[in-house]
């Protein structure tokens, strides 16, 4: 167990643990921006945009992570559009993510009482004052359950980056595997860093409902 | 279904109302033409639809290739998904059960797998136990975790059971393994299946991390093909990807459309027995 | 919804039907490098009076009619597999296929009797050790912590860590010019520490292929690892890529095989020296690897044990 002590291992852990606390919140910033701009199509009186919200939505939850992370980086080069690997990192995490935070946010909306929007309408409030004003705020309380599980899912998913050239915990286990640790005593460190992470992103989720419902 | 959810947003639009969304709608529309334009206009100049880098598909032994490929992602999920089921099921029996310490374990092997990435699992279990056989490295990582996930839609979906159920059995004298068996299982099932099967969804895309520890399911293959193909304008990375993916989204939306069909028979089912399981 | 299943179903059997219905057979890479100037392969005479005694493989091999080798499938003009040619014998091609013929053909085995099995790094010493193949060529460097394990017989060949870069470049000359220069190599290869050591920045994917396309997309200034996979990069794109050609470390590679069967590993030796001698292990190479200009290093001698 004391693996982790050893030959600046600690160094390495602690950088790959950081890695991927970074690219999972960055990730999941760009996630909510894409998520709430395609759940706004997916709602919106424009045909044209509500049919690019489901075909985004479509194709990216249907397709595996790491397929999503083959065309970002092999694929983003040929458009002209270089970035680090680490940005191709995020922007494949963000764009996969973005498509469940859009289904969570539009379950989210059909709970919001009819007659609400119905009021604010009357009130001569448009579609986007309704959206942003009146029903997204309410459906944010019954949204941020499943939106936890989205977001938890996040750090666990962020492990795929580790093949694509990010140094985060995934790849801390490969590095520390081919130095010839035992790759049971490896697993428990990372095992334990990825139950930490998620632990607090529950906590987090939990601190919020709480703010949400006192504000009710 | 998306139009009574979007009616709720906006007015019946009026005639300038109308206009309005029809501009939008013409402007969106420009709007994505032009990116897909651009996108297909730089892999075009970029000479990834020339014949070169979609030549390997015509080839008999490489569409055998990906329908191997394709064939072991199946068999992979197969397994994976029967075992995970079996695994879900003792899990929530498990969560659900009287004793306290059987409780206690489930709990703990339910959070433990699910907040594990899969990727780390199979990774330490080819490295550890598996060395010689990549399909139950992955097939086990698959099971641990998708388990502990079927565990999680099983037992929410037994706690939905009203619990007048669960009382008037046991009032009957039934034993607690009946009620569960003969009585909440049955009920629940049918508002659980969708749930199952979007999961179902999930292990068939995680299949696909079999690639990085060299079980030779379809992403493996279309790897294999993508860098075995040298092109003069380089590997036909995006040919094969656009090949991979339409086979993944083809066979994840039908498993989609099968939990769409079965939620639809359920609730059919449902009113005609009047019973409130959902 | 209901449109929506229909949209599915018709996507999957139009990519079954598109993948079941038409095709061709053959390859796509003959045409493409069947220039008249290349230089010819050597064939090999078979011997048919061989005799092994008390070698457990070879007596196995002889009574199943039929030599298992294992490869790598992904590394041109090295040991490759052309996937559209099948899973015949002339779908295998390279350098390290034919040191695999050259011995076979002196176990008295022709081409056709060969049964190729694709065996990853990470798996060569548990594939040779529980018989699943006869012996193993592909980039098998010889060393003290595999010889527990398995044998070897060779060296056939003595690799080196060498760079691969544009054609155009000039600024790399080798290790030493890598200070901060974006450098791509092969996760799990030892070529990473070797590398981090001059300062580079290494990126690593999970197949050189991926690192060859980084090269070619202007994303890594280089590519790194054994110069005998980087020159069959090189002979692939002979127009773009060349290898630098200042090797920083040395990596003998080897016929692996199964530990105790000395007598196959002598046989095997003799066959290595017969072919070194009479010129086809050169012919070899010149078909092979040296097609990317980079000429043969000297034969390394036998190490027999």
């Amino acid at each position: 167990m004391g693996i982790l002590f050893e030959d600046g291992n600690f160094a390495l852990f602690r950088d790959s643990f950081l890695q991927t606390v970074e690219l999972s919140a960055l990730s999941a910033l760009l996630a909510l921006l894409i998520g709430t701009l395609l759940a706004a199509f997916r709602v919106s009186p424009v045909p044209a945009l509500r049919a690019f919200g489901t075909v985004w939505v479509n194709v990216f939850r249907n397709t595996p992570l790491t397929l999503l992370f083959f065309a970002v980086v092999f694929g983003l080069p040929r458009l002209d559009v270089h970035y680090s690997s680490f940005v191709f990192a995020v922007l494949a995490l963000g764009i996969y993510t973005a498509s469940f935070v859009c289904e969570v946010l539009r379950a989210g909306i059909n709970t919001v009482p009819l007659g609400q929007a119905e009021a604010a309408r009357s009130l001569g409030m448009g579609f986007g004052q309704t959206l942003t004003l009146i029903v997204l705020p309410q459906a944010a309380r019954t949204v941020l359950g499943p939106m936890s599980s989205v977001f938890i899912a996040l750090p666990r998913n962020s492990a795929i980056a580790g093949a694509f050239s990010i140094s985060e915990l995934y790849g801390a286990q490969q590095t520390l595997n081919e130095r010839g640790y035992s790759i049971l005593t490896i697993f428990f460190w990372v095992a334990l860093a990825y139950l930490f992470l998620s632990a607090v992103i529950g906590l987090i989720f939990r601190f919020l409902e709480n703010r949400l419902a006192v504000a009710r | 279904m998306s139009s009574s959810s979007s009616t709720v947003l906006y007015d019946a639009p009026g005639p300038r109302a109308k206009v309005r969304y029809r501009g939008f709608g013409v402007l969106s529309l420009l709007g994505i033409a032009a990116l897909l334009w651009y996108a297909y206009d730089r892999l075009a100049s970029t000479g990834q639809f020339s014949a070169a880098m979609w030549n390997p598909f015509q080839y008999t032994a490489v569409q055998q290739r990906i329908v191997d490929g394709l064939l072991n992602t199946l068999s992979a999920f197969g397994v994976a998904a029967a075992l995970s089921l079996v695994l879900g099921a003792l899990l929530a029996a498990g969560r659900l059960s009287d004793h306290r310490p059987v409780r206690a374990a489930a709990t703990a092997i339910v959070q433990f797998f699910r907040a594990m990435p899969l990727l780390i699992m199979i990774f330490a279990l080819y490295h550890s136990m598996f060395a010689t056989s990549p399909f139950w490295a992955l097939v086990t990582g698959l099971t641990l975790y998708n388990g502990a996930v079927q565990a999680e839609i099983i037992r929410g979906g037994v706690n939905a059971v009203p619990r007048g159920q669960s009382e008037a059995a046991f009032a009957l004298g039934l034993r607690k393994s009946q009620v569960m068996l003969t009585i909440l299982v049955p009920q629940a099932v049918r508002s659980m299946l969708p749930a199952i099967i979007g999961q179902l969804v999930v292990t068939l895309k995680d299949t696909s991390l079999g690639w990085l520890i060299t079980y030779s399911e379809l992403l493996y293959v279309g790897k294999l093909i993508a860098s075995n193909t040298s092109t003069p304008q380089g590997y036909p990375y995006i040919p094969v990807t656009i090949v991979i993916s339409v086979i993944y989204i083809g066979m994840c939306l039908a498993l989609t459309a099968l939990a769409k069909w079965i939620e639809a028979r359920g609730r059919r089912g449902a009113n005609r027995r009047t019973s409130v399981a959902a | 919804m209901r449109t929506r299943r229909t949209i599915a179903i018709a996507m999957s059997v139009l990519t079954l039907t598109a993948v079941a219905a038409c095709g061709k057979s053959g390859s796509p890479n003959d045409s493409a490098d069947g220039t008249s100037a290349a230089p010819q392969l050597p064939t090999y005479q078979v011997k048919t009076d061989v005799k092994l005694d008390n070698s457990p493989t070879y007596a196995a091999a002889k009574k199943r009619g039929r030599l298992v080798i294992g490869a790598k499938s992904d590394q041109p003009f090295l040991g490759f597999e052309d996937l559209s040619a099948g899973s015949g014998a002339s779908a295998r091609s390279g350098f390290d296929i034919e040191i695999a013929k050259m011995i076979a053909a002196d176990l008295g085995f022709s081409p056709s009797q060969i049964d190729w099995k694709t065996i990853v790094s990470a798996n060569r010493e548990n594939a040779i050790s529980s018989g699943q193949i006869d012996y193993y060529v592909g980039t098998y460097t010889i060393n003290a912590g595999r010889k527990a394990q398995v044998s070897f017989a060779g060296p056939y060949y003595v690799a080196g860590q060498d760079l691969l870069v544009l054609k155009s470049n000039t600024d790399i000359t080798g290790p030493d010019s890598l200070k901060g220069r974006a450098v791509c190599t092969v996760a799990g290869s030892t070529s990473i520490a070797n590398i981090e050591k001059y300062g580079a920045k290494v990126t690593k994917y999970d197949a050189y292929s991926q690192c060859v396309d980084k090269l070619l997309t202007n994303e890594v200034d280089a590519l790194t690892t054994d110069d005998a996979i980087l020159k069959g990069y090189a002979a692939k794109n002979p127009d773009k890529l060349k290898v630098v050609g200042n090797r920083f470390t040395q990596e003998p590679y080897g016929v692996g095989l199964a530990k105790d069967d000395k007598v196959l590993r002598d046989a095997i030796n003799d066959a290595l020296k017969a072919h070194e001698d009479n010129g086809d292990w050169k012919k070899a190479y010149d078909a092979t690897l040296g097609r990317s200009g980079a000429g043969a290093p000297p034969v390394p001698a036998l190490d027999r044990y």
